[in-house]
């Protein structure tokens, strides 16, 4: 190891408004080294990795890259530095192929021959194998990943900033992640790993930097320090366990899927084929799959937003396959979508607003009229029990960090007291004792009498609140199993279309 | 040097109220040339513009007897606006409106009854709901677009009057003038001052404007129609129905502007010609949003715009200038706060490449 570190921030502060983003965060990289940052949501660690990669200037403080002070004024001079930067949400287009899609982020003149010939090199190289020819919509989310890293790969980064890579992957796909990330750091390359699941963390990371509340309050050791340590370093309080109470499951199911068939809404989407499924009161059934195998078709067949044939999906024993969404919540089945902002909530429109949307039954209309009193109490009620982080019921959707926005929709459609849940990735951007609370509130509601289905990536998440655990691939859903008979690595393969058992 | 707009973090709340100001100044800058142009002097112009039509009872009589329509009008809009549903054919409604009024105070006429401009009210706005429900129906059903659909329909409702006052309607003792016979007293609002036109239909427009203001600020349809057109894809999911609101939409606005037509023919009007508005339906999308699509605000557009005609004619016959420079004032003015409205929400910044 050099003496000097390759990338090293003293006292850099950022302030949005009231808030103090990053307040004197300092930390120091090495070459080589794959360093963590640990945080819940809104520790700031998107505004540092934004401050990284020149998307916003900091306040104050110093930026030193390879021992000298550096300004990085826009993405373009991060990437002329060394830096590379793979983000969670993936920016590329679908319908041309993988070659393309790096050659329009390349500046200046690209051969396209010439191109394809280097990623296959450097697919090989580092064990990323993606055929540069092949449209970008035929590829799964994993392959999609590999494509984003290798366009940062092709710049020859010194520094690799990863935001939450593996929320959408298979645990099988992590391995094969970690193994790349490990190779790159033997060549060199310093990686920034900025996640807050903490298994993966100890794994991988040979230092870990911990924000709270815009500081760094800690630099921690994840290989020798346990889970519970760096959980509470980043939270700052002891984590509560989940509490699982044994259930009492209705006798007949309160929601259930009889064939559900539809073909695919668009091109790149995916039909649903005979899908079946009965989720009884007081359970609580997950759907895993990496998304694209027909979740957001299931889903919108589920809420009503698009109608099916009438005896494909029942609610309490009566058929609603054909009915609307305004029908199926008054029979009791309330959904949180997967996108909060523009579908769970009216992005400029105030929190207390954003309650009536889908609360307007629980006494906050009369006579057609909106009772103010009412939508304002409904609103602080759910801030204050789900510990939203905002403003105030006034505060607008969209200036809530995405995890707080989930915490006030999931809050929103729990307080409705539903029959029948439908959630997707419930703690999706939530920070640890947030998702530890929703995950509680989930079951506690369950054990209360309503039936929840629960459709996430997230493995973890659906062993630990689950009773019985079905897959969905390719739009067609495997049988539920329940969670003592099944295990992650059974799940993860069903998940990649492999099924054990059916073979 | 090119020039971006990165948006703000938070809207500029100050701007919301200086945009129409900022909008009417810059209006009056490009206009200075022009008055030279025509050889004005700019100062006195503007004066004959804006402050000579309020300096008489009758000339404040006449501006809220203009304002009246422009405001109800640009309400009945508003509904539909806020929805993403685009209604260009309001001036259709209001002729429809008016035809249908003028229709039953014909009929009726000598009947003498109190009821008489009630009824006349009704079929106003029945008239221009009728008009309104072909888009509203073509909409939900074939799913056309509104704006061309309510655009074409503003040709076909003049065509109609133009027909109407030229054959079965036309006044038997009219000199074959192109225009239907005068109506009976019953069937016109009384003056609310003697000598002067303005009349009680304006108490009309007020009922409008709180009945609006509490459908759209405070009930939960209202709502709805925000939610719809603020988001569409959320109003989806909280399961508001898209087709309603296409209809609630475009029935109220004919409602409106065909009650605007109707209180034209009934007031002073007094009977049909060939051009019972002077682009009303047209100037009224301007007024909404000038008003920026809130009710105190669409009170304060309609006045500001109806100062703009009467400070047209105004120049008109004191100055001898072209009909046209009111047109161009307004055309102008709508341009200059739609682009004042992006620096609401946007910051304008000229970046090196």
């Amino acid at each position: 190891m050099t003496a000097q570190p390759r990338l090293e921030l003293r006292q850099v502060s950022k302030r949005y408004g009231a808030v103090l983003a990053n307040d004197a965060v300092s930390l120091s990289v090495e070459p080589g080294q794959i360093h963590a940052v640990l945080g819940e949501n809104g520790a700031g660690k998107s505004t540092l990795m934004k401050i990284l990669y020149g998307a916003v200037r900091p306040d104050s403080g110093e930026i030193l890259w390879e021992g000298k002070p550096v300004e990085i004024a826009s993405p373009g001079a991060a990437r002329r530095l060394g830096i590379g930067m793979v983000y969670q949400h993936f920016s590329l287009f679908e319908t041309i192929s993988v070659a393309e899609n790096i050659a329009v982020a390349i500046d200046g003149q690209f051969d396209l021959k010439a191109l394809t010939e280097r990623i296959r090199k450097l697919g090989a190289r580092y064990g990323l194998p993606v055929a540069p020819e092949r449209l970008l919509h035929d590829l799964s989310v994993g392959e999609r990943q590999r494509v984003e890293i290798l366009r940062c790969l092709l710049q020859e980064p010194k520094l690799l900033i990863l935001d939450e890579p593996t929320a959408v992957l298979t645990p099988q796909a992590v391995r094969q992640l970690f193994g790349v990330l490990r190779e790159l750091a033997a060549s060199g390359c310093s990686i920034l790993y900025i996640s807050h699941k903490l298994d993966e963390i100890r794994e991988l990371c040979e230092v870990a930097t911990v924000l709270r509340g815009g500081r760094a309050v800690a630099t921690a050791a994840p290989k020798t320090q346990s889970a519970a340590e760096l959980a509470r370093l980043m939270v700052g309080v002891e984590v509560p366990a989940i509490r699982r109470d044994g259930h009492a499951r209705s006798t007949a199911p309160r929601l259930e899927l009889a064939g559900l068939t539809r073909a695919a809404s668009d091109p790149f989407g995916t039909a649903l084929d005979k899908v079946t499924l009965a989720v009884h009161g007081g359970e609580v059934v997950g759907i895993a799959g990496i998304s694209g195998n027909g979740q957001s078709e299931l889903l919108a067949a589920l809420s009503g937003e698009t109608p099916s044939a009438e005896a494909m999906i029942r609610l309490d024993g009566s058929s609603v396959g054909d009915r609307g969404v305004a029908a199926r919540r008054k029979r009791g089945l309330v959904f949180v979508p997967e996108e909060r902002l523009g579908r769970g909530a009216v992005p400029a429109m105030s929190l207390a607003d954003n309650g009536l949307l889908t609360a307007h039954g629980l006494g906050l209309v009369r006579r057609g009229l909106i009772r103010r009193h009412p939508v304002l109490r409904f609103a602080r009620d759910v801030i204050e029990r789900f510990g939203v982080r905002c403003a105030g019921p006034m505060a607008a959707a969209r200036s809530l960090s995405g995890g707080n926005l989930q915490k006030f929709i999931v809050g929103r459609e729990m307080s409705l007291e539903p029959g029948v849940l439908i959630v997707s990735q419930p703690t999706w951007g939530v920070d640890v004792a947030a998702a530890t609370f929703l995950r509680q509130s989930l079951l506690d509601l369950s054990r209360r009498g309503a039936a929840i289905l629960v459709i996430s990536e997230e493995l973890e998440e659906l062993f630990e609140i689950c009773d019985r655990i079905a897959v969905l691939c390719r739009g067609r859903l495997s049988v539920a199993r329940p969670r003592e008979q099944t295990s992650t690595e059974e799940i993860g393969l069903m998940m990649s279309g492999i099924d054990a058992r059916a073979a | 040097m090119r020039v971006v707009l990165e948006r703000r973090e938070e809207p500029l709340r100050f701007m919301q109220v200086g945009a129409p100001i900022l909008a009417l100044l810059l209006t009056i800058v490009l206009s200075w040339p022009f008055f030279l142009l025509l050889g004005l002097d700019p100062p006195a112009t503007l004066k004959i513009f804006f402050v000579e039509p309020l300096s008489s009872w009758n000339g404040i009589s006449e501006w809220l007897l203009k304002a009246s329509p422009l405001i109800l009008i640009a309400l009945g809009l508003t509904v539909g606006f806020r929805a993403n549903v685009w209604n260009i054919g309001a001036e259709g409604m209001f002729t429809i409106g008016a035809i249908a009024a003028a229709w039953c105070g014909l009929r009726y006429g000598a009947s003498d009854h109190v009821w008489l401009l009630p009824l006349m009210a009704v079929a106003g706005a029945g008239g221009g709901m009728v008009w309104a429900a072909i888009p509203a129906w073509l909409k939900t059903r074939a799913n056309t677009n509104e704006i061309l659909v309510t655009l074409m329909l503003n040709y076909v409702a003049a065509l109609i009057l133009s027909y109407l006052v030229n054959g079965p309607m036309q006044d038997p003792d009219g000199l074959n003038y192109p225009q239907t016979a005068s109506f009976e007293p019953a069937a016109m609002f009384a003056p609310l001052f003697s000598g002067l036109r303005l009349n009680a239909s304006l108490f009309i427009t007020a009922a409008a404007v709180v009945l609006s203001w509490l459908f759209l600020e405070r009930s939960f349809l209202g709502f709805q129609m925000n939610v719809s057109g603020a988001a569409p894809v959320a109003a989806r999911y909280a399961g508001f129905r898209q087709t309603r609101m296409v209809w609630l939409s475009l029935l109220s606005s004919g409602a409106a502007a065909g009650l605007a037509g109707m209180m034209e023919a009934a007031g002073p009007l007094g009977q049909l010609t060939p051009s019972i508005s002077p682009g009303y339906g047209f100037t009224a999308i301007i007024v909404a949003f000038v008003g920026r699509l809130q009710p105190l605000g669409i009170v304060c557009g309609g006045l500001l715009l109806s100062l703009l005609y009467l400070g047209g004619e105004a120049v008109q016959m004191s100055l001898n200038v072209p009909a046209s420079l009111a047109r161009s004032f307004q055309g102008a003015l709508l341009f200059f706060l739609l682009a004042a409205d992006v620096s609401i929400v946007y910051r304008i910044r000229l970046r090196r490449r």
